[in-house]
């Protein structure tokens, strides 16, 4: 509630302190939103005479600059005169720039408010960087940067790092004292002055966000319309598993930037070791969605030999906001295992979450569409483009998974007799039908899945593994919530005695001391782990390609009588809201973890010490909205997302079930081992013998005698674990046919 | 050490046995057990030609290495060791001491062998049954009560006591009333009377009804503990005395009867050692408000409790005689109980002066 309550706030402030400068926002008229509709017939006439009888008339109507929507003004007489005239109305109908339509509708990008958009800006920068590493095959090492103008402004009282940062006259100064800044990360992290009492911005403020890769870097002529123009980018086109989909995000966070404190978005670029760094300033034309440079620099020195920095500054609300980045850097580092993450804070230690490894992930290919996933306007579209002579052709080279047989079968299905050229098609709706509905008939092999590049089991192991080490290092945070995160790495000590299946954590030795290493328990900090990953084998909805992995670590400090975290991943991208309205969420609830010895409240997700990670690669992942914060329910993804954590149930259940075999085993040989001293006694001296032998005897039995009971339990753990595995094994069996 | 008689030193056999028998199953490695008959209702049985409750031939092994049964194998072998070492200095002790005796934490643990007596009295008495021994014979009372008068000189441990003379407490009946503690002597007295209570109890030596009838009367206070039962029967076998009972009209009341009569489902293996099959129920017949015009202002409404368990009396093989489900059916139909006292209605010592002697004239009981 509170977050809505600050957009409010924030919509209402910087909106009108904005529109004083900055190329002026024009309010665009609601009217174009007809557009393409016919003029209102002219019979057509107001329709509410009744209502509101007691209004005054009002005569007169301003015929232009009234807003359409108006509640039409009642009159006396019943047939109400024409209050604008077809040709009125022509006159408001305009082209809306895209740009002009986002700054209507921030929230569909994700900056409903300040303290999203703190995030949404953060993320679209390092999902761009760490694009751009990939792609060019760097190993990705980020810095993250949020610093609170309006506290460093009142910390040093120097101008020098308030409000219009760059003042043009430090230029190459810059940044490199930004660099070496950042390179000290390990210290105060520049961000934390030394002996000041200033609090920080308390609900919104000025903030400054900067994101720094090693990335390939953009060539100069690029960098404005990558950064001032909306839907520009290279990743729309083609079908490739990538973070960015639409090229929509990093230039809005730049509007948004732009919006609500009028500064440009600053970035600063260089593309090798002896190419000149360049150093831009770039404004947005919000109508014409065109770049405007107010300043482009080339720097002598930068600190990267290559790579792109990116600073913004923005409204934003620290306060609230900061738990959604920690979320999103923590959990950017847990599926980017290959990626060093820095992470400055305002006020705060810096933190780094290190690589896990040093192997890029696999890369992705881009690949041509799947005969399945296209619709029939896109066929015609893609006919008409088509350079082949005739529809095989087209078909074979416009898609993947054609051949010529393939080819042929359609094209006889779809009865194409004589030379039909791709155009022909294109023009002839009928026969463009025909020829859609023989692809879907025809059986085409499932689309290449090379081009996926999933985190893959292992690396998805040493991502949680590393990522634990962090949360559990980390500490002291004041407004954590529930979650199981930095904010709360805290507070998680508290829970950990008493409640729920506490017994778990109070068993004295928590693993039995002799009992050998467990397979999948990793020992962080002190706390046992048991970490099962799952990565599925590529399947297709919709002729698209998509991967599901799963992974989960149980045990450890995490409280056991919450229900579990759940991550969610698309494209190695955390999914951080939303979390009830996505697709994956979905199938987790539905899947019965009950068989998975968790307890699961009807409809939810299950309850335990646990963190269940769910990543989605696909080449187009279907996100519900342009935020993309949730994914859409596709039966065959939310299918696969529960056989995979079916099948890391099945693993999660079994280590459960040594767990508490241990447990069993340790308990019962300590009740022996205290009874056993009192028999041997007492029958000792009953029978008047020394009770040492007699004690000795006894210990010797105990253990043959618990071993056997043992081998029969742990039978009958198997009959049961066979009884669970039953059910998701059928559905697996058809799966794979 | 005290002198060990031959009932101790056979006693004290049994228990070595019992020891010996974990070792022998220990050698052999095999898991060692006690083997302990089944006391409860599925176990026990009403013979007819003896008229008792006796107990079955069902028992239970109690293995040591079995994790819900290891602690109660381990607390059989501390009250053994308990009880082997009372005989051994000719001591005798109540039930609560000897859990106090046997009371001790394990190892460095929390736990204790024993957390509360109600834990012990039941291994106690499995350790009865499981060495053939009574609780006397394994030097352990349970804690005394009942009160006695009459025309009879006893002794009890070397002391010799004339219950003529025991004013108005009378004497208090020890927990153990075995032979080698008492022994009954001479006795004018021509039968016993228990009764339930021991208000009741104190207006038949107050009224000295006792002198008057010639006979001797005893109270347990309420149900009678093992003493009594032991006495009552001692003297019924030993002097040849009729048992008359005179308790409430209620469903508890005639189980007390019951358990003095043919024994209880608990302690069934003394059945024979306690039981009087011969015991004659003399009072509060159901049919007595009418006999003795009893008003209804005097009458207890029975309870759910009461009913369901006079419907369970119904249905016990040893209340099968057809007067004695009439008079439970009486009880039933009508739904009201009475106590003793109801017939102090008709005056402070009706009971003595004119019920009783009525009764017993008429020869108005049941068996």
């Amino acid at each position: 509630m509170a977050a809505r309550k600050a957009a409010a706030k924030g919509k209402a402030k910087p909106a009108g302190k904005a529109a004083a400068k900055q190329l002026e926002l024009v309010a665009v008229p609601a009217a174009p939103a007809r557009r393409g509709k016919a003029p209102p017939a002219p019979t057509k006439v107001a329709k509410r005479p009744g209502r509101g009888a007691k209004a005054q008339p009002e005569p007169v109507v301003v015929p232009v600059p009234e807003p359409e929507p108006a509640p039409p003004p009642v009159e006396k007489e019943r047939a109400p005169r024409r209050r604008a005239t077809a040709e009125q109305m022509a006159a408001k109908q305009r082209e809306i720039s895209i740009s002009e339509f986002f700054t209507k509708n921030r929230h569909l990008l994700g900056f409903d408010n300040p303290s999203k958009a703190l995030l949404t800006t953060i993320k679209e920068a390092v999902d761009n960087s760490l694009d751009a590493c990939e792609e060019a095959g760097i190993v990705p090492e980020i810095t993250v940067e949020v610093r609170d103008l309006g506290f460093e402004g009142r910390a040093q009282g120097q101008t020098e790092e308030s409000a219009p940062a760059p003042q043009g006259a430090p230029k190459n100064v810059r940044g490199s004292a930004a660099g070496t800044r950042l390179e000290r990360a390990g210290g105060s992290g520049g961000a934390v002055p030394p002996d000041t009492k200033s609090e920080l911005t308390k609900g919104e403020g000025r903030f400054v966000v900067v994101v720094e890769d090693n990335g390939p870097g953009i060539v100069k002529a690029q960098v404005p319309k990558i950064f001032g123009k909306l839907l520009y980018g290279s990743k729309f086109h083609r079908l490739k598993q990538s973070r960015g989909q639409q090229g929509i995000g990093i230039s809005a966070a730049a509007m948004y930037g732009q919006l609500t404190t009028g500064q440009p978005i600053r970035v600063t670029s260089r593309i090798g070791k002896g190419k000149p760094a360049h150093y831009f300033e770039i404004q947005i034309d919000t109508r014409k969605n065109n770049p405007v440079v107010t300043k482009d620099e080339a720097l002598d020195e930068w600190h990267q030999e290559h790579g792109t920095r990116v600073e913004l500054e923005i409204v934003a609300n620290w306060q609230q906001g900061q738990r959604f980045v920690n979320r999103y850097v923590e959990h950017t580092a847990l599926a980017n295992p290959h990626c060093t993450l820095h992470y400055v804070r305002p006020r705060q230690e810096p933190l780094s979450f290190p690589r896990a490894t040093e192997e890029l992930p696999k890369e992705a290919v881009e690949i041509r569409p799947h005969p399945h996933g296209v619709e029939l306007g896109a066929l015609m579209l893609m006919a008409g483009d088509s350079k082949s002579h005739d529809v095989k052709g087209f078909l074979q080279t416009a898609f993947s998974r054609v051949s010529a047989t393939v080819a042929d079968e359609i094209v006889q299905r779809a009865g194409v007799r004589g030379k039909v050229r791709p155009r022909d098609l294109a023009e002839d709706r009928e026969l463009a039908e025909r020829l859609h509905k023989a692809i879907g008939e025809t059986k085409i092999m499932n689309p290449p899945t090379n081009c996926l590049s999933p985190i893959g089991d292992e690396l998805m192991k040493r991502g949680l593994i590393s990522f634990l080490s962090v949360i559990e290092s980390e500490g002291p945070e004041e407004n954590g919530d529930s979650q199981l995160d930095l904010d709360s790495a805290s507070k998680k000590k508290v829970p950990k005695r008493g409640k729920g299946k506490a017994d778990h954590s109070e068993a004295p030795p928590p693993q039995a001391p002799e009992a050998p290493k467990e397979d999948g328990v990793e020992n962080i900090k002190g706390h046992n782990y048991f970490i099962a990953t799952v990565t599925r084998p590529p399947k297709v909805y919709r002729g698209n390609p998509f991967q599901v992995e799963v992974g989960l670590a149980y045990g450890g400090s995490w409280p056991a009588d919450k229900p579990v975290e759940l991550f969610r991943f698309a494209n190695r991208v955390p999914l951080l809201f939303q979390r009830g309205a996505c697709g994956m969420t979905e199938a987790v609830v539905k899947t019965d973890w009950r068989n998975y010895l968790l307890s699961q409240p009807k409809g939810s997700l299950p309850v335990g010490p646990m963190a269940l990670l769910v990543h989605i690669a696909s080449v187009w992942v279907p996100f519900t909205s342009e935020a993309k914060e949730a994914v859409a329910h596709y039966p065959e993804i939310t299918r696969e997302i529960q056989l995979a954590a079916q099948e890391c149930g099945r693993k999660l259940a079994s280590h459960i079930r040594k767990r508490q075999h241990a447990q069993y085993q340790a308990e019962r040989r300590s009740i022996f081992e205290l009874y056993i001293q009192e028999v041997a006694r007492s029958v000792g001296k009953i029978t008047g013998r020394s009770p040492d032998p007699i004690r000795r005897d006894f210990m010797r039995l105990a253990e043959k005698v618990t071993e056997a009971e043992l081998k029969a339990q742990d039978a009958k753990l198997q009959d049961m674990s066979e009884k669970i595995t039953k059910r998701p094994r059928r559905a697996e069996q058809e799966e794979t046919e | 050490m005290a002198r060990l008689d031959a009932a101790d030193k056979k006693t004290i056999g049994k228990i070595e046995n019992l020891a010996e028998s974990v070792l022998k199953a220990t050698k052999g490695g095999k898991n060692p057990f006690v083997e302990i008959p089944i006391r409860s209702l599925a176990n026990v049985r009403w013979s007819e030609k003896k008229r008792l409750i006796e107990l079955g031939t069902q028992r239970q092994k109690r293995y040591f290495f079995n994790v819900s049964m290891a602690k109660k194998f381990m607390q059989t072998f501390l009250v053994s060791e308990a009880c082997k070492e009372l005989i051994d200095s000719g001591k005798t002790t109540s039930i609560r001491d000897l859990y106090y005796m046997t009371k001790h934490a394990l190892g460095e643990t929390k736990q204790n062998t024993f957390e509360e007596q109600e834990e012990s009295d039941p291994i106690i008495e499995d350790l009865e049954v499981a060495v053939d021994s009574l609780r006397e014979e394994l030097h352990l009372f349970a804690t005394g009560r009942g009160s006695m008068v009459g025309p009879l000189t006893i002794r009890d441990s070397g002391d010799t006591i004339d219950l003529r003379r025991m004013g108005s407490g009378g004497w208090s009946v020890p927990s153990i009333v075995e032979e080698h503690v008492v022994q009954i002597g001479k006795s004018e007295a021509k039968y016993v009377l228990l009764v339930e209570k021991d208000a009741v109890w104190k207006r038949f030596n107050e009224d000295k009804y006792w002198q008057r009838e010639k006979c001797i009367i005893i109270t347990g206070q309420g149900q009678p503990p093992r003493g009594v039962r032991r006495l009552v029967q001692r003297m019924h076998s030993e002097l040849k005395l009729p048992v008359y009972v005179l308790v409430d009209n209620d469903p508890w009341g005639f189980y007390i009867y019951s358990v003095l009569k043919q024994g209880s489902i608990n302690l069934a293996y003394e059945s024979m050692r306690m039981a009087v099959p011969d015991a004659r129920f003399v009072g509060l017949s159901s049919f007595d408000k009418l006999t003795f015009k009893l008003p209804a202002n005097v009458a207890i409404k029975m309870n759910d409790q009461d009913n369901s368990r006079a419907k369970q009396m119904l249905a016990y093989p040893w209340f099968q005689a057809k007067r004695w489900q009439q008079e439970i059916e009486e009880m039933v139909k009508s739904g009201v109980k009475f106590e003793l006292e109801a017939l102090s209605r008709r005056g402070i010592s009706f009971i003595t002066e004119e019920y009783l002697p009525k009764k017993l004239k008429d020869r108005d009981w049941l068996e």
